[in-house]
Formats: structure tokens, C-alpha cells, sequence
């Protein structure tokens, strides 16, 4: 009980604390790229505690939803943390597999998507529907991708699948895991807004995506909801980690499994944090209605990756 | 793809340590002191053209390049006003521009500060006294900081943001 | 008077639930009446399978008929087609020989067909003409089976065709299978038979769409699943396969065009398909595992469906009855003309709220629950070794999660478009709350979702008897601590209760750690951030049309829109343009590919056989000689 409730803690902080980190390295990473000496890393702290102490402004047009939605949102991605192998395969929620998961961040999706659309402005209306049109059409990828690594976990248990590739040094090596690592890779880059999907930084309205749903939140709400798609970026990546890479990742936690899952998950996220640095400076952000045809592209890796499943059996 | 890379890697960090001086009119101490506390760590923009030639917002693109990169500092434009702890305003305040103006005001959460860059915005500049024209932007909303220049040069527009937040360069 | 019936149909609604609860809980009855009947007399049996649709049937109509005496309390004229409507759904689940099935059903066809025309708008002819014609195409299939089963087995009897199963021949099995599984699907609405649901359930009045697609429809899939299981016995995989694609396409093919609809209710009509796909995707899985010898699973897959057939009767009738009391407050249904509604009518928009998040599968809530189980179902086609049957599993995989992204969208659009923002119309703009009856109505549907959800572990007790008695096998959900459903050993579980109390737990955090920090100031009131704009009026607001363009877009090989732009020009120069007009209208494949042939095809015979009616006498006593003959020769 008293462990649960350890667990509970440390993935909610490692969540919550760590993501705004994640995003503030980013951010440098690819300042330094472009030749700029950029923002420090730990920039999105300083930004979310000003904003905290701002007073909002909320348009007299929207309703109750507008207010809730930085608050559900949070909740959701409070949940996700408790329910992803973040730092333990038996997360506080054990039951939880990937149909919750991302069920559970559709709930962020269709708030946000909705709070968009009560501003009665145009951009948030253009940033609802291009922003659900992407996550509708990554859905299937996200299935199939998690699909191809139950199957040969025998089961969707997040951490069941985590539990049970750890016991497979060669598996780096399988296509089955090389596919679906490819097309979960090109689905989180979709799922959370980063190029060449949608381009986090833009100030033109016509380009963006997620950012147009935000136009109208200021203060805390605003600080609510920059941390919590902070925190999915968080998410993804630590998924990426933890569920096809997944040595580092404990049973049972003791101190010094703590810290070593932590570093080693530090360590993963630093690889796969560069990565997304690398292509989103190497990558322009492509045309929206080129975006369906690359995931659409990742839908053919994951499915080549589960009929690979079936064919290896 | 990669030859973006191999340039970057090529190239290296150019970014110049801020120099340039600049003559920077606050109000009051207290008034510095608070937006520093508030705003010295993290100051997000939005800058707003009040009619002007976009002599100054060349310059102020400059700063968001490599070489001036005012992100450094924790400063960083935004879109949307809403977003934004500070005004740069610049362009005399034209007849046209002046609803527009105070409705970005009011829009912008509180607390907020206003910068008025550029000579045009400090008292309309070489415009003063048209017909066109409101008069600076200290006619339509309240002023905290000025950075005269026409147009300032990113290092100037750089040495006012630092020194309205009361920041040691 | 009306009221009266109304308060009627409730009572009848509540018998039936409580009879139909029984049913499932093991209580078997039979009733025999010779003489009420001919050809068979009145032939009743009660069963867990009967018990279910009883009660399904019966727990819909308590809200929808509550609803109804706010509606249509005052008008006289549909009260009597109504109890009959109720009535003869109640009867079709316990009908247990031919005709009085036929009877039944024809009795519920009937009755939705008054209904449906009642008001007498505009659509009700084509409305009714097309659903006439597809209820009775489908009753001439099923009827088909029905005889031909009852000719090769010797009975009329449901029971007695259960018996004799195992002996018939291969081919007549399949044959009679085809014939019932065409006029069930017609009845229940998949792709390609659907065509009548896009044009009932909108011109119908709302309380009468609610039953229709709440529980009519799932009559049909009532009749897939006696005919699948229990008339036909074991049948082989491809019936499995079969109806996996057909429930994907479905599916699929309902939710890409209720995106595109700024029609509330056909929005709603075509989401309707999509759910019934979704269940025939669940009903096909079950009959492939069975077919390949995987008995639990198939019970899995099973419940899964019957689950998903309660929860949509729950949140359609919900989304159904707020969508008639949007009509009725602001006279439309065209979502370019709404908006706003959450702040005048906030009954019927929290109603319509928790309907959307219900049937957008959001956790905590039923619409979850039952995707869930249909995609546990589907993923444990892993145990089969069959890799086509794998391949056709992930395909219904692949079209459950798209399936399940598009829903999400397609509720954005309809509640954030039409509720939300400002009102798109003076109508709209005078839009008055509902009365009480009708928000009762809706009350219970919503209450019915949220408990179907977060008490998921109650309810799929007695589902998986339910479908145990129709597959019998090893249960292979499972309850354990904490509220979770266990599926198939370690394989996958959740826990909604859990889910449900994470998040308020989160939301308290939250709350809590910002009330400490004391970050928790009044907002300030201003308007919309439109640039600098000095005016925002509705005009500026977003579209339904232009929420659905990405998708209209992407999804254009489906959709084959045709553009049409007329430009009308100033005669004396063509640079004058006068007025232009602009339309892209999506084009329906089924309508194209399918019934506009066979439509033309029909016509043209029709016209030659014409040419058989000359109009003389003589003509046609010389026909009647040489039939004559004919039969005399052939006799």
C-alpha cells in the first residue's frame, strides 16, 4: 500500500516536474542547431510560474467547457502517469494497456477541440478540426504498432508488455519491432505537434494546429495546458522508451532500482529527445494535407509490422 | 535533410553578447522593480505595428535571429495577445489603428507593461502633427518603457528590453 | 387522452424490462395459443437471448415515452401507433415460430411507418416510400429462410429448428444463413442496405427516432444472432469473416459521412450505422472464433457486442431525444443554423454533452467499455493460426480504432458547432429550455450511460449468461479487486471505477495544489481575440462544413465530391461578375454504384414489360390461353 502510493508519487512528479524539462532541452537543442545560444534548459519553469501568477482573461462568448478544459486536461495527463510504465512496469494503475491510454488522451483531445470551438473565433474552429482530423486518422497506428508488441507479449497490459520484452536481448534486431518503432515514432511526432506535422513555435495562424486552440487562454489556464501537452510529449517519449527498449524498468522498486530507472530512463529520453531535435531542424513542416499521406505511411509500417508478427509465428 | 545538419555543425553558435546603448525612459523604480521580480525571467511579446513604415519591425525581426537571439534572455514573441506579458508597440498611432490598438490592450492578461519602440512611437516621430495620425502610442494606452531610435537597432531594441526589466545585461 | 396513452406506453415499457430482466436472469417461460394465429397460433418463449432485447426494449421506452408526453403529449395522433410500436418490439424477441414472428415484426414495421410520416413534412413521402421498401425487401429475405428452414426441417417451431440443425446439409445452411443475414442487416442498417436510416430517423419526430435507432434496429441484430447461433447451429468461417468486413466498412462508412452532415439528426442517423457496425464486427468475430473451434473467445466477442447493443440504445436515445429538444425549441435541424445553445438550453446541452463523450467511447463511460471489450475480442485473433483470418482481424482492428478517431471528431463538430459559441440564427438566438418531461426523459438516458460505465463489472455478469447461452464455453471475463474486468487470464484489464476515481482524484490534486498556491483569481471578461476586429458576430465563427473540409479532403476517393460553381457575369463584360454560387456536395458510393443501377435496371424492365399491357381484349385472352396450356403441359 504504502509502495503503491510511493509509485503513485514518483511517477506523478517524474511527470509533471520533468516535462516542462523536456520541452525547455528541446528548445536549446535546437537553438544550438540553428547557431543561436537559445533559452536555458529549465526556460518552461520560469514561463509557467509567470503565467501561474497572471490574472485570465476569458471571452464572454464561451461556456463552462472553456474554464474546465485546462483542468481536465491536467487530470488526464495526471491519470496517463499513473498508468504508463514510467519508472516501474507495474504502474499505481496495473490494469492499464494502450486502448486506455490513448483513450484516455482522445478525453484531453475532444476538451481541447471543443474549448477551441467556444471561443467563437475562426482559428479556434480551424485548429479543432485540423487538430482531431490528425489525431482521428493516427489512431489506427498507435493500435496496430502497440498491437505488434502485445501479440508477442501475449498481452495488452502496458507493463505486461514491458515485463515481457525485457527478456529478449535480441529483439532490437526483429523487423517486427524495427516497423512498429518507425511507425510509432512518425504517430508521436503527429500525435503531440511537432514538425514536420505542426510547428510548436509558429505565429501564423494559418500553420497551426494545436497552438490555434490555444489562442484564447491566458494565465493559469494557459500554463494548465502548455504543461499538460508538455507532459504528452513526456508520455510518448517514455513510451517510445520504456516499451521498446525496455531494460531499465523494474518490477519491484527499491531505492537504488529508483535511481537507476530513473537515470537509465534519463538516458533513453536524451537519445530520443535529440533525435526529434535533429529531424524537426532537418525536416520543414509539411503541407497539411500532405500530413494524412505520411501517416498514412506509418499505417503501412505498422501493419507490415503486425502481419510480420503472424508470419514469424 | 542532412545537408541542413552539416551546415549547422559547420557554422557553430554566433550569437554576439548584447552591447549597444540605449536611452531608456522608465517610470519609477518601484514600477522597475516589480516587473523585474514578475517579468525578469520570462517576458513573452507581441508586438504590435500601430501604422508603422516596418522600419522598426525589420530591425526587431533581427533579435529573434542568431545573432541578436533574445530567447536567451528568457524573452520570446507570441501570436496571440493573450499569450503575452508585454506590448511592443511600434508606429504613430494611426486613426485606423487606434481601436485596434486599445482592443489588443485590453485583450493582454494582466499584469502586462507596454514598450514603445521606435521614435514614431515614442511621439509620432516625423508623422507628428498629421492628420492621419492619434500621436504616440502613450495617447491610446499607458507607457512603461520607451526605446527611441528610427528606426533602433536590434542591439538598441535588445539594450531597451533588458534595461525596462532591470536586468544586467 | 394522448397523455394518457403515453403514461400507458411507460407502464408497458417498465413490465417489459422487468419480464425481460427475469428472462436474462434464468426465468424461462413459454406461451402456446393456438387459435390467436393462424398457420402456427401464437407461439411465445422467453429466454436469456429474449430476456435481453425484452428488457432492452422495455428500458428504452420508459425515458423515450416520458419524453414523449412533453412532445407530442397534446396530439392525438401517433399515441395509438406508439403503444403498438412498443407492443410489437416487445413481442419480436419472444416470437418462437414463423408466422408469429411475421406478424410481429410486420406489426413493428407498421407502426414505425405511421410514425414516421406524422408529421407530414416535406421528406415524409420519400422517407416512408424508402423505408417501406427496405423493411419489406428485408421481410421478403427473412421470410424466405424462415420457409425454407421450416420446408427442410419440418417444424415451424424456433426450438424445434435449433434441434434438428447439426443434420442439415451444408450449402442449405448457408443458403438460409445469406437470406436471414440480408434481411436482418436491412433491418438493422449496415452498408449497403442502409439507405432508408439517413432519411427515417430525420424526418421522424425525436422520440420516435430514439426507439427506432435506439432499439428497432437492434431487433435486426436480435434476429443475426438467433439465425448465427441458435437456428443454424455451427456455420462455417466465412460467415465470420463476411460479417467482420461487412461491420468494418460499416462502421467506417457511417462515421465518414456523419462528418460531413450539418443535418442533426441524420448526423445522428448515420452514426447509428456506424454502431451497429460495430457490433456486427463484434457478432462476426465471435462466429469466426466459434467457427475455428476458439469457444471462449467467441463468447468474449459476443459480449462485447451485446454490451455495445445496450450502450447504444442508452446514449442513441439520449443523443436523440436532446437533438428533438433542440428542434423543438429553435425549429431546425441544420447545424450552419445553431449555436450558442449551451448557455439557453444548459439541460439539453449537458445531456447532449455526456451523449457525445458516451458514444465518442470517452473513459469512464459505457461507449468505452464496450469498445474495449470488441477490441480485446479482436486482439486475441492471435491464437487462431489461420493468417488470412489474422489479416481480416487486424483490417477490423485497424477500422474499429479509425472508427473510434472519427466518432471523436464527428461529436466535436456536432456538439461544439451546434452548442457552443454564438448563436448562428434568430432561431437559435430564442432558443427556450426544454419542458420538464422531456429533460426527465433525458435525464434517465444520461444516468443510464454514466452507470452503464463506471458499473461496468455489474452489468457484464449477466451479458456474458447471456451469450453463454447462445455459445456455451469457459467464462473468460473475469471480476476481480478493485472493481476491474479481467479478460482471458493476465491478457488485458481495466477498471473504469478506477479510471473514473484517478481522475477526480487528479482534478482534486490539481485544484487543490493551485488553490494553495493561491493561483486561483477571478478571471477577467473580455471578448474573443479576433486581431484587433471591432465586431464579433456569428458570421466569424467556424462551420460545420468547414470543420468537416480536412476530412472531405482526405477522404475524397470515398466522398467523390462534385464541385459546381456558377458564375453569372454582367451581360455587357464577363470582369463584372453579379453573383456566383458554390456548392460541393458529397456524393454517396452506395447510391451511385448500387442502387442507382439496380433502380435503372428495374425501370428499364418495367418499361418492356409494359409492352405486355396493349390494352386489347384479344391480347389478353390469347395470354390466358397459352399459360393455360403451358400448365397443362407441364402438370
Amino acid at each position: 500500500m504504502i509502495g503503491d502510493v510511493t509509485i503513485a508519487v514518483v511517477h506523478v512528479v517524474i511527470m509533471a516536474a520533468g516535462a516542462p524539462l523536456l520541452v525547455g532541452a528541446l528548445r536549446t537543442v535546437k537553438a544550438r542547431l540553428v547557431g543561436r545560444r537559445g533559452p536555458v534548459p529549465w526556460q518552461p519553469y520560469r514561463d509557467l510560474r509567470k503565467l501561474f501568477a497572471k490574472t485570465p482573461v476569458v471571452s464572454t462568448t464561451t461556456s463552462w467547457l472553456f474554464r474546465a478544459t485546462p483542468y481536465v486536461l491536467m487530470s488526464t495527463m495526471i491519470t496517463a502517469a499513473l498508468a504508463a510504465p514510467v519508472l516501474s512496469s507495474r504502474p499505481p494503475l496495473a490494469f492499464a494497456g494502450i486502448i486506455l491510454l490513448m483513450y484516455l488522451l482522445l478525453v484531453g483531445t475532444f476538451f481541447l477541440a471543443l474549448a477551441g470551438l467556444d471561443a467563437g473565433s475562426a482559428f479556434g474552429g480551424m485548429g479543432s478540426s485540423r487538430g482531431v482530423a490528425v489525431a482521428a486518422l493516427a489512431e489506427p497506428t498507435v493500435m496496430l504498432a502497440v498491437l505488434a508488441l502485445s501479440l508477442r507479449a501475449n498481452t495488452t497490459n502496458l507493463g505486461g508488455v514491458v515485463e515481457g520484452l525485457a527478456h529478449e536481448p535480441l529483439l532490437a534486431a526483429n523487423p517486427v519491432h524495427l516497423l512498429a518503432f518507425a511507425a510509432f515514432f512518425i504517430v508521436m511526432l503527429a500525435e503531440t505537434g511537432r514538425l514536420p506535422v505542426d510547428n510548436p513555435a509558429t505565429h501564423l495562424e494559418l500553420t497551426m494546429i494545436h497552438e490555434a486552440m490555444v489562442l484564447e487562454y491566458s494565465g493559469r489556464h494557459l500554463a494548465l495546458v502548455e504543461w499538460a501537452s508538455s507532459m504528452k510529449l513526456l508520455l510518448f517519449l517514455t513510451l517510445l522508451a520504456n516499451l521498446f527498449f525496455p531494460w531499465g524498468v523494474p518490477a519491484v522498486l527499491g531505492p537504488s532500482a529508483l535511481l537507476l530507472g530513473a537515470l537509465v530512463l534519463a538516458a533513453k529520453l536524451a537519445v530520443l529527445a535529440l533525435a526529434v531535435a535533429l529531424l524537426e531542424t532537418a525536416m520543414a513542416k509539411l503541407r497539411l494535407f500532405r500530413v494524412p499521406e505520411l501517416l498514412a505511411g506509418s499505417f503501412a509500417l505498422a501493419l507490415l509490422s503486425v502481419t510480420a508478427v503472424f508470419l514469424q509465428r | 535533410m542532412f545537408r541542413q545538419l552539416r551546415l549547422a555543425a559547420r557554422t557553430g553558435i554566433v550569437t554576439e553578447p548584447p552591447a549597444g546603448q540605449a536611452e531608456v525612459a522608465r517610470l519609477g523604480e518601484a514600477l522597475a522593480r516589480e516587473v523585474c521580480a514578475r517579468f525578469g525571467g520570462s517576458l513573452h511579446i507581441r508586438q504590435v505595428d500601430a501604422g508603422s513604415c516596418n522600419g522598426c519591425e525589420l530591425e526587431i525581426a533581427g533579435l529573434t535571429g542568431p545573432h541578436y537571439d533574445l530567447e536567451r534572455f528568457g524573452l520570446h514573441f507570441v501570436a496571440s495577445p493573450r499569450h503575452a506579458d508585454c506590448l511592443l508597440v511600434t508606429g504613430p498611432v494611426t486613426r485606423n489603428m487606434a481601436e485596434a490598438l486599445r482592443h489588443t490592450y485590453d485583450a493582454t492578461a494582466d499584469p502586462k507593461i507596454v514598450i514603445a519602440a521606435g521614435d514614431c512611437a515614442v511621439d509620432a516621430g516625423i508623422f507628428r502633427g498629421s492628420y492621419a495620425v492619434v500621436g504616440g502610442v502613450a495617447a491610446i494606452v499607458p507607457v512603461d518603457a520607451t526605446i527611441p531610435g528610427c528606426p533602433p537597432s536590434p542591439a538598441a531594441l535588445l539594450a531597451g528590453l533588458l534595461d525596462a526589466l532591470g536586468r544586467r545585461r | 387522452m394522448a397523455t394518457a396513452i403515453y403514461v400507458v406506453a411507460t407502464l408497458l415499457g417498465a413490465a417489459g424490462a422487468a419480464i425481460g430482466l427475469a428472462g436474462m436472469l434464468g426465468w424461462a417461460w413459454t406461451v402456446d395459443v393456438a387459435w390467436v394465429v393462424p398457420l402456427g397460433g401464437l407461439a411465445l418463449a422467453l429466454d436469456r437471448l429474449a430476456g435481453l432485447f425484452v428488457a432492452l426494449v422495455g428500458g428504452a421506452s420508459i425515458p423515450a415515452s416520458i419524453y414523449a408526453l412533453g412532445y407530442a403529449g397534446r396530439q392525438r395522433r401517433g399515441a395509438v401507433a406508439w403503444v403498438t410500436f412498443i407492443a410489437s418490439m416487445l413481442l419480436v424477441p419472444l416470437a418462437s415460430n414463423t408466422m408469429t414472428f411475421a406478424i410481429a415484426w410486420e406489426l413493428m414495421s407498421l407502426a414505425s411507418y405511421v410514425l414516421l410520416v406524422r408529421r407530414r413534412t416535406i421528406e415524409s413521402p420519400q422517407a416512408g416510400w424508402v423505408y417501406a421498401v427496405m423493411t419489406h425487401a428485408g421481410l421478403a429475405a427473412l421470410l424466405s429462410g424462415m420457409l425454407l428452414l421450416g420446408a427442410w426441417t419440418g417444424s415451424d417451431r424456433f426450438a424445434d429448428w435449433a434441434a434438428a440443425a447439426p443434420t442439415l446439409h451444408a450449402g442449405t445452411r448457408s443458403l438460409v444463413w445469406t437470406l436471414f443475414a440480408l434481411g436482418f442487416l436491412a433491418k438493422a442498417g449496415v452498408i449497403p442496405l442502409h439507405v432508408w436510416l439517413p432519411l427515417a430517423h430525420p424526418a421522424a419526430p425525436s422520440h420516435v427516432s430514439a426507439l427506432m435507432s435506439g432499439v428497432m434496429i437492434k431487433l435486426g441484430l436480435y434476429g443475426l444472432l438467433r439465425a448465427s447461433f441458435d437456428w443454424l447451429g455451427a456455420g462455417p468461417v466465412w460467415w465470420g469473416t463476411t460479417l467482420l468486413l461487412i461491420g468494418a466498412v460499416a462502421a467506417v462508412g457511417g462515421v465518414l459521412y456523419a462528418l460531413v452532415d450539418r443535418d442533426l439528426k441524420r448526423l445522428l442517423a448515420y452514426s447509428s450505422i456506424e454502431n451497429v457496425g460495430i457490433v456486427v464486427i463484434g457478432v462476426g468475430a465471435a462466429l469466426a472464433f466459434r467457427a475455428a473451434g476458439a469457444e471462449a473467445l467467441a463468447l468474449l466477442a459476443l459480449t462485447a457486442a451485446l454490451y455495445h447493443v445496450v450502450n447504444h440504445a442508452a446514449f442513441k436515445s439520449l443523443l436523440f431525444m436532446a437533438a428533438g429538444s433542440v428542434v423543438h425549441a429553435t425549429g431546425t435541424r441544420d447545424l450552419e443554423a445553431l449555436g450558442g445553445l449551451a448557455r439557453r438550453m444548459p439541460w439539453t446541452a449537458a445531456a447532449f454533452f455526456v451523449g457525445s463523450a458516451a458514444i465518442a467511447a470517452l473513459p469512464p463511460l459505457n461507449g468505452f467499455v464496450s469498445e474495449w471489450l470488441t477490441f480485446q475480442a479482436l486482439l486475441q485473433n492471435v491464437h487462431l493460426a489461420d493468417p488470412g483470418l489474422n489479416l481480416v482481424f487486424t483490417l477490423a482492428i485497424a477500422a474499429l480504432a479509425l472508427t473510434g478517431g472519427l466518432a471523436v471528431a464527428c461529436f466535436v463538430k456536432a456538439y461544439g458547432i451546434g452548442f457552443l459559441a454564438l448563436p448562428r440564427s434568430t432561431a437559435a438566438e430564442s432558443a427556450e429550455e426544454a419542458p420538464v418531461s422531456m429533460r426527465a426523459g433525458m435525464m434517465l438516458a444520461g444516468g443510464a450511460c454514466v452507470a452503464l460505465g463506471l458499473g461496468a463489472t455489474v452489468v457484464v455478469q449477466p451479458l456474458l449468461a447471456v451469450a453463454a447461452s447462445l455459445v456455451p464455453a469457459a467464462a473468460p471475463i473475469t471480476v476481480g479487486a478493485g472493481l476491474t474486468l479481467y479478460v482471458s487470464g493476465g491478457f488485458a484489464s481495466v477498471s473504469t471505477a478506477a479510471v473514473a476515481a484517478a481522475l477526480a482524484g487528479a482534478l482534486a490534486l490539481v485544484l487543490g495544489v493551485l488553490t494553495v498556491a493561491g493561483a486561483r483569481g477571478r478571471p477577467r471578461r473580455y471578448e474573443t481575440w479576433g486581431c484587433g476586429r471591432l465586431l464579433q458576430t456569428s458570421r466569424m465563427e467556424y462551420t460545420a462544413t468547414a470543420f468537416a473540409n480536412p476530412f472531405t479532403r482526405v477522404f475524397d476517393f470515398f466522398y467523390r465530391p462534385v464541385r459546381r460553381l456558377e458564375i453569372e457575369a454582367h451581360p455587357e463584360s464577363r470582369f463584372f461578375v453579379r453573383r456566383m454560387a458554390y456548392a460541393n456536395p458529397t456524393r454517396f458510393i452506395v447510391d451511385d454504384w448500387l442502387y442507382g443501377p439496380v433502380d435503372r435496371a428495374l425501370r428499364a424492365t418495367a418499361r418492356r414489360a409494359a409492352g405486355l399491357q396493349s390494352g386489347s381484349p384479344n391480347v389478353y385472352l390469347a395470354y390466358v390461353l397459352a399459360v393455360l396450356l403451358l400448365l397443362l403441359a407441364v402438370a
